[in-house]
């Protein structure tokens, strides 16, 4: 089921009479692909999870429209837009059992939905085989694992066969192996089910690793739109190239002049197209390259060895952070003994932004560039 | 460890001297009173021991009266006033303008002094020279025939009581049911609501298991409570409550003790023992009953 968002937006108003109104979702477009996985992306408080809401219909927006297909379901009831949504804390019935809440949905249905007894238990085991917990059946909601409730969830959400999947921050009640198991899980189940999922999440890495494509939200406005790849490659905002990648992307003053790029008053990038003045560069970890006459000198701090790879901590006095972080290939060793790492920097790698507006500067680079750096 | 055990075992002490004196030894009293017959406390003698205190006492045509004026407070109050209870904490829970209005108006009746209460009920219902009480007259204004609820027929006394307790105790019910009401996650409603349950299911399935903890707890106090009845009646119909046929058991116990024809420690406390008795059968009763349909 193809979703189109138009102009969606939610106001809160304030709680005090003359308070300011909150605004939590600010005319939001966006066309989601049928039978996509999408991740809302953001820091807490941007509005991803009104907006799940208003998707769902828990909330009515207060502009704008929202399409099923062909259908507006913007005035109407969640419970008649089809969607199946999970909760942050499962919602689980404690009273009933596995079986129990699978089937609760089911024995909702009214009229020539309704289903026999037989007809509903092959759709519950159905869909408790999907999520793999078939065994456990009979047990009550406390007396499971968090990672066994959330598929519980995720199945008692399915089984009424939603027009669209809604999942609330899906993986933020479990333990960090858990969570890199069930994402995985959320990603099979999607692609065998192939029912369009939106979820939200405040976690990057979650977000890119099984999203098709991903929205990045901040305070309500939506950011940046496209697969997780390009939004990381390619970031149209200082909060969008922030937000995205572990550890983070390094940030520091520079400036441009006559085509070049400066950190701390040393050379250390041609940057055909840009325009002269003050930036912010930012430079992903992996956008270093060691090398005894590099261009960039920093202060090395330390290096810690992580086995695959190396991380290289330095300090820079043009750096907007407390430390650089640069990832190198364990084979590059770096030497821990000295004072100071050079680096050359991939052009690939290297964003600048205006300092002032937080918007993207383009610059072209080239295999020619690449080469010379 | 037997010094940590020692020591917490002094810790307790304080508590434990309390509830010995005021509590366990006043209950062993009251047992060993009820099988002392004719037991004098100002002379502290009595004639003999046996049974024959609860032989009287079950053959006493008031104490037999006041056992079953008991259960049939009971019986109706309780569960009356727990549904009437939930009912008005649900309507509460929904509206949104004037809550806090409603729940202080709703609460007022467990702040205000029994006897008071029982002056208002008296103007509602009493019977006087002057007029037949407010009550008779809307009876009498929709056509009806006045009835005299405070020394006229036992049903319309009865109906007086229990209208009467069920109001008195409502308040406490509707406190503890809105609080537990309000401490529902908001999500099973949520995910209830995108499942499209239909309101009444939601209720029957989600609202009441959720909060049936407290029902129960409800329940029990409320059985308890009802079975020591005693001021509302006096507030009701005077301290000569056997005369009016509305004494309880308490009220059977304490005329024995005290009242008019008191001066029978022995018969009390075989009242008191077999009161004790039933209400440990029925809470017994309520145990297991509940053990099977509450979620703990």
């Amino acid at each position: 089921m193809r979703v189109v968002l138009q102009n969606l937006t939610k106001v809160f108003p304030s709680r005090q009479k003359k308070g300011e109104v909150v605004v939590a979702v600010d005319h939001f477009n966006f066309e989601i692909p049928d039978g996509k996985l999408i991740g809302l992306l953001g820091p807490s408080g941007c509005g991803k999870s009104t907006a799940l809401n208003l998707i769902c219909g828990l909330e009515t927006p207060t502009e704008g429209k929202i399409f099923f297909g062909d259908d507006d379901v913007t005035e109407l009831p969640p419970e008649n837009r089809g969607v199946g949504l999970v909760f942050q804390n499962y919602a689980l019935y404690p009273h009933l059992t596995v079986r129990q809440n699978i089937l609760f949905p089911l024995q909702n249905l009214r009229g020539s939905e309704k289903l026999s007894k037989q007809e509903m238990e092959e759709r519950a085991l159905q869909a408790a085989k999907l999520v793999q917990i078939e065994m456990l059946m009979e047990r009550k909601p406390s007396e499971l694992s968090g990672g066994q409730q959330q598929r519980v969830a995720i199945a008692r959400a399915l089984v009424k066969m939603p027009r669209v999947l809604l999942l609330d921050e899906p993986l933020s009640n479990l333990d960090a192996r858990l969570r890199l198991q069930t994402r995985e899980e959320i990603r099979r189940i999607q692609r065998e089910t192939e029912i369009t999922t939106v979820f939200v999440t405040h976690d990057q890495e979650e977000a890119m690793s099984i999203s098709d494509l991903i929205v990045v939200m901040k305070a309500g406005v939506v950011n940046q739109i496209g697969k997780p790849q390009e939004v990381y490659d390619n970031p149209v905002n200082l909060f969008v190239a922030r937000f995205l990648g572990t550890p983070s992307i390094n940030l520091f003053d520079g400036s441009v002049k006559a085509g070049k790029l400066f950190i701390g008053g040393e050379e250390v990038l041609s940057v055909p197209g840009a325009e002269d003045g003050e930036v912010t560069v930012g430079i992903r970890p992996e956008g270093f390259i060691l090398k005894k006459d590099g261009a960039f000198t920093c202060t090395l701090e330390r290096v810690e060895v992580m086995g695959r790879d190396t991380s290289v901590v330095c300090t820079h006095t043009s750096s907007l952070n407390d430390n650089i972080r640069a990832i190198i290939p364990a084979e590059d060793a770096a030497d821990a003994s000295g004072k100071q790492a050079r680096f050359d920097l991939k052009p690939a790698k290297v964003l600048l932004f205006n300092p002032k507006t937080e918007e993207r500067i383009l610059f072209s680079f080239g295999e020619k560039q690449e080469a010379k750096a | 460890m037997i010094r940590r055990t020692s020591k917490a075992w002094l810790y307790l002490l304080p508590a434990l001297l309390f509830l010995g004196f005021f509590m366990v030894y006043p209950l062993f009293d009251v047992f060993v009173y009820s099988v002392e017959e004719g037991y004098n406390s100002a002379s502290q003698t009595y004639f003999g021991t046996g049974l024959y205190n609860y032989s009287y006492v079950l053959h006493d045509p008031y104490f037999l009266q006041a056992v079953k004026n008991t259960f049939i407070i009971v019986i109706i109050t309780v569960p009356l006033s727990t549904a009437f209870a939930l009912a008005i904490s649900l309507a509460l829970s929904s509206v949104k303008k004037l809550k806090e209005l409603y729940q202080t108006v709703f609460f007022l009746p467990y702040v205000t002094n029994t006897l008071a209460v029982g002056l208002v009920f008296m103007i509602l219902f009493k019977k006087t020279a002057y007029t037949d009480g407010m009550v008779n007259l809307l009876i009498q204004l929709f056509g009806g025939k006045s009835v005299d609820f405070i020394d006229g027929p036992y049903w319309a006394k009865m109906f007086v009581m229990c209208f009467y307790t069920i109001w008195v105790v409502m308040p406490f019910k509707i406190l503890i049911l809105t609080s537990a009401l309000a401490s529902v996650n908001q999500d099973y409603y949520n995910a209830a609501r995108v499942d499209a349950t239909p309101k009444w299911r939601i209720f029957t399935r989600i609202t009441l298991p959720m909060i049936s903890p407290m029902i129960f707890y409800l329940i029990i106090t409320g059985f308890i409570g009802a079975f020591k009845a005693y001021s509302d009646e006096v507030a009701l119909f005077g301290t000569d409550l056997n005369a009016a046929g509305m004494n309880t058991i308490v009220g059977y116990v304490y005329d024995m003790l005290y009242g008019n024809s008191g001066g029978y420690p022995s018969y009390a406390s075989a009242a008191a023992v077999l009161l004790f008795a039933i209400v440990l059968t029925i809470t017994c009763i309520n145990l297991l009953v509940s053990g099977r349909n509450v979620r703990t």
